[in-house]
């Protein structure tokens, strides 16, 4: 039984077989210490988010929505953007964030339990806070867009939403809003086959690139495990959007190796047999095994990446886990930028409470 | 004196807005070449270009999120929802994201929003077409919610909204869209969040907002006849409520009627008569009531006068404080 094959009939954009061969053109313009950097990030976010799923498990993070699996697809089409372009993301989307040099510790804050959406800078860091409502994020990317786009400016915004979120109407508003505004913004869809228990036969009955077609707009399928042809044809939805040309549609095939959240139980709804279709298809294992074979990385570079690793989420460990509350006042402290008085008198005789 | 309605105050706002300031933009349904079907953005397109005033796709939802994405680059959106009934696919981006945006970004980012929703009842349209949904806003931590009652504050109310650093509901009462006052546009006076007191009174006030402010005079008319003197306090703002007003004028008449064409269960007149407990009680000389809209959904054309607040019944309800 063939149970972790592509889902259509279609070929996605593949480039790196899961075995590491190069079946494509694998010169995607990106430089050796560019090629070696994809690499090392994902071995960065595979850390960190195993890091992230111990420190739930010892009580130092709530509810934490692990990405394992997911790296290329988030690795290469952040890798693809610009730092003035601007990330939309839901809230898987933490291997993005730390391409896109999100101040980590604060990300986690959401996690932590100590702050909400956007705890860290979402203005600077060109990264808007993480998003709960399914696919909201998606209309929020083409208005930045269409902003953009009535700027002239050179730039393009990328929302992530999951297979789950296409069934939304605001998957469907955004996306024909993107379309008959021209809007510069890149949907990007992980398709990881699961939302949360409902697998993707449930969600949708027929694939996710084709509605590009119904919306005006191209659709691409791509192998979201092969970090090259995810970053490839990201580039190339930048570009366009960059141009003039408008927003693209982009579903990549991937997969969610563990659970929806550490508040889930994976084992049952999914077979064994399927998450080991896929830990076969890892994006790591293949796109580590393509640069060993064609050079451009050696054992050693690999080591120093472990090594770096094992530095750097010690490092978020520590920044986590001596992360007190919040001031008490921040309750009252941002809702307004001018708050009503009724609040400010809440707020003093809160203060007053808790002083007294 | 000039002379205008509603919708050309409204129309005056938004042109004057756009001329100040190049970053206002106006959007929503109809509102390019038709100038919205009730004509609040007539004359825009032409004037500012159709990159600032544009027709969206009819997608509420998706005209309150680009607000959002339009607002982190930079612009000031100013949406219009077509109906009230029509704009409650927006409440999710309303809710979780408008209103939420800036606590969420630790105050990194804010929404200098306006979403204009022509609103209420009173003008024998069709169902969806009489909503008040004044209180799932105003229930709504983050949103300032706006009425005007006429034309001239419709122009100041919308001058300050759009100038407003924050997410502004702004509820227009269609029942007064084609009502003419006469006097000048202007921004100064009172500012948002204050109520204005419409009518001095002695023996009663009547809080209400938007078109029951008309009603309310024409009472407090009836009533005058009668030697009874009404205050009438025009709240313009739901939030923030003008709580200083309101007690004030507690104190000085010690009885309230509130009166809104919304539903009475959980409507503003019960956090009005709520708020007259926290902050007036000891000088209420009658037990606070409502004349409000019942809890049924909106009536159709021939019911509508029923269903809304009356002078007759508004009357009545005066009369029951003054004699208790």
């Amino acid at each position: 039984m063939v149970i972790h094959e592509d889902p259509y009939d279609v070929a996605p954009v593949r480039l790196v077989a899961p075995d590491g061969t190069a079946v494509g053109d694998t010169d995607v313009g990106l430089k050796p210490d560019e090629l070696r950097d994809l690499l090392r990030l994902m071995i960065l976010s595979r850390r960190l988010d195993r890091e992230c799923m111990a420190l739930q498990r010892q009580g130092e993070l709530t509810v934490y929505p692990p990405f394992e699996g997911q790296e290329a697809a988030q690795v290469g089409s952040a890798f693809a953007l610009e730092p003035d372009d601007f990330v939309f993301p839901s809230f898987r989307e933490l291997a993005a964030a730390i391409v896109r040099g999100v101040d980590v510790v604060e990300y986690l804050q959401y996690h932590r339990g100590t702050w909400h959406g956007g705890p860290y800078d979402p203005i600077a860091s060109r990264f808007a806070p993480i998003c709960v409502p399914v696919a909201t994020q998606i209309v929020h990317a083409v208005g930045w867009a269409m902003g953009a786009k009535l700027d002239r400016l050179p730039v393009c915004s990328l929302a992530y939403f999951g297979d789950g979120a296409t069934s939304e109407g605001d998957f469907h508003e955004a996306a024909n809003m993107a379309a008959v505004f021209g809007a510069p913004a890149i949907l990007f869809c992980q398709n990881n086959g699961w939302a949360i228990s409902v697998p993707l036969r449930e969600q949708a009955a027929g694939p996710i690139h084709t509605r590009a077609e119904g919306y005006g707009m191209p659709g691409v399928l791509v192998d979201g495990n092969d970090v090259l042809a995810v970053y490839s044809v990201t580039r190339a939805a930048a570009e366009r959007a960059r141009a003039g040309e408008g927003p693209t549609l982009i579903e990549a095939l991937t997969y969610r190796m563990g659970p929806h959240s550490t508040a889930d139980d994976a084992t049952k709804y999914r077979s064994a047999d399927e998450v080991k279709g896929w830990r076969e298809r890892d994006p790591i294992d293949r796109y580590l095994k393509h640069l060993l074979a064609s050079g451009a990385a050696d054992e050693s570079f690999v080591a120093d990446c472990e090594d770096e690793a094992k530095e750097w989420v010690a490092d978020v460990r520590a920044g986590i886990t001596s992360l007190g509350p919040p001031p008490a006042d921040e309750l009252f402290g941002f809702a307004y930028v001018e708050p009503p008085e009724s609040l400010e008198r809440d707020r003093r005789s809160s203060t007053e409470a808790s002083d007294g | 004196m000039a002379e205008y309605t509603m919708v050309a105050a409204l129309n005056a706002a938004l042109r004057d807005a756009m001329a100040k300031d190049p970053r206002t933009l106006v959007f929503g349904e109809d509102v390019g070449e038709l100038g919205g079907v009730y004509r609040v953005t007539e004359g825009l397109q032409r004037e500012f270009g159709s990159e600032r005033v544009f027709n969206t796709p009819i997608a509420e939802a998706g005209i309150a999120g680009i607000c959002v994405g339009l607002s982190l680059a930079g612009w000031r959106p100013v949406a219009e929802m077509q109906f009230d009934g029509f704009s409650y696919p927006a409440l999710d981006q309303i809710v979780s994201h408008i209103a939420k945006y800036r606590n969420r970004t630790r105050g990194r980012t804010s929404m200098p929003i306006v979403i204009r929703i022509p609103s209420f009842g009173g003008i024998r349209g069709k169902e969806h077409h009489g909503e008040s949904p004044e209180t799932y806003y105003a229930h709504t931590a983050g949103l300032k919610v706006v009425v005007p009652s006429g034309a001239l504050d419709a122009y100041r109310l919308l001058s300050l909204a759009i100038a407003d650093p924050d997410p502004v509901i702004f509820l227009e009462p269609k029942s007064r869209y084609w009502a003419k006052e006469q006097g000048e546009l202007a921004v100064d006076g009172p500012r948002m969040g204050r109520a204005w007191v419409r009518r001095e009174g002695e023996a009663c006030t009547l809080v209400t907002y938007g078109a029951m402010v008309t009603r309310c005079l024409e009472a407090a008319e009836v009533l005058a006849r009668e030697r009874v003197s009404c205050r009438v306090l025009d709240l313009r703002s739901l939030v923030p409520l003008d709580l200083d007003t309101l007690a004030e004028s507690v104190r000085k008449t010690g009885r309230v009627v509130v009166v809104h064409e919304a539903p009475r269960t959980l409507g503003m007149g019960a956090e009005i008569a709520a708020r007259i407990m926290e902050e007036a009680f000891d000088y209420l000389e009658a037990p606070v009531l409502r004349v409000t809209g019942y809890d049924v959904p909106y009536p159709p054309a021939a019911l509508e006068q029923r269903y809304l607040p009356s002078v007759e019944r508004i009357t009545s309800a005066v009369r029951r404080v003054v004699s208790y």
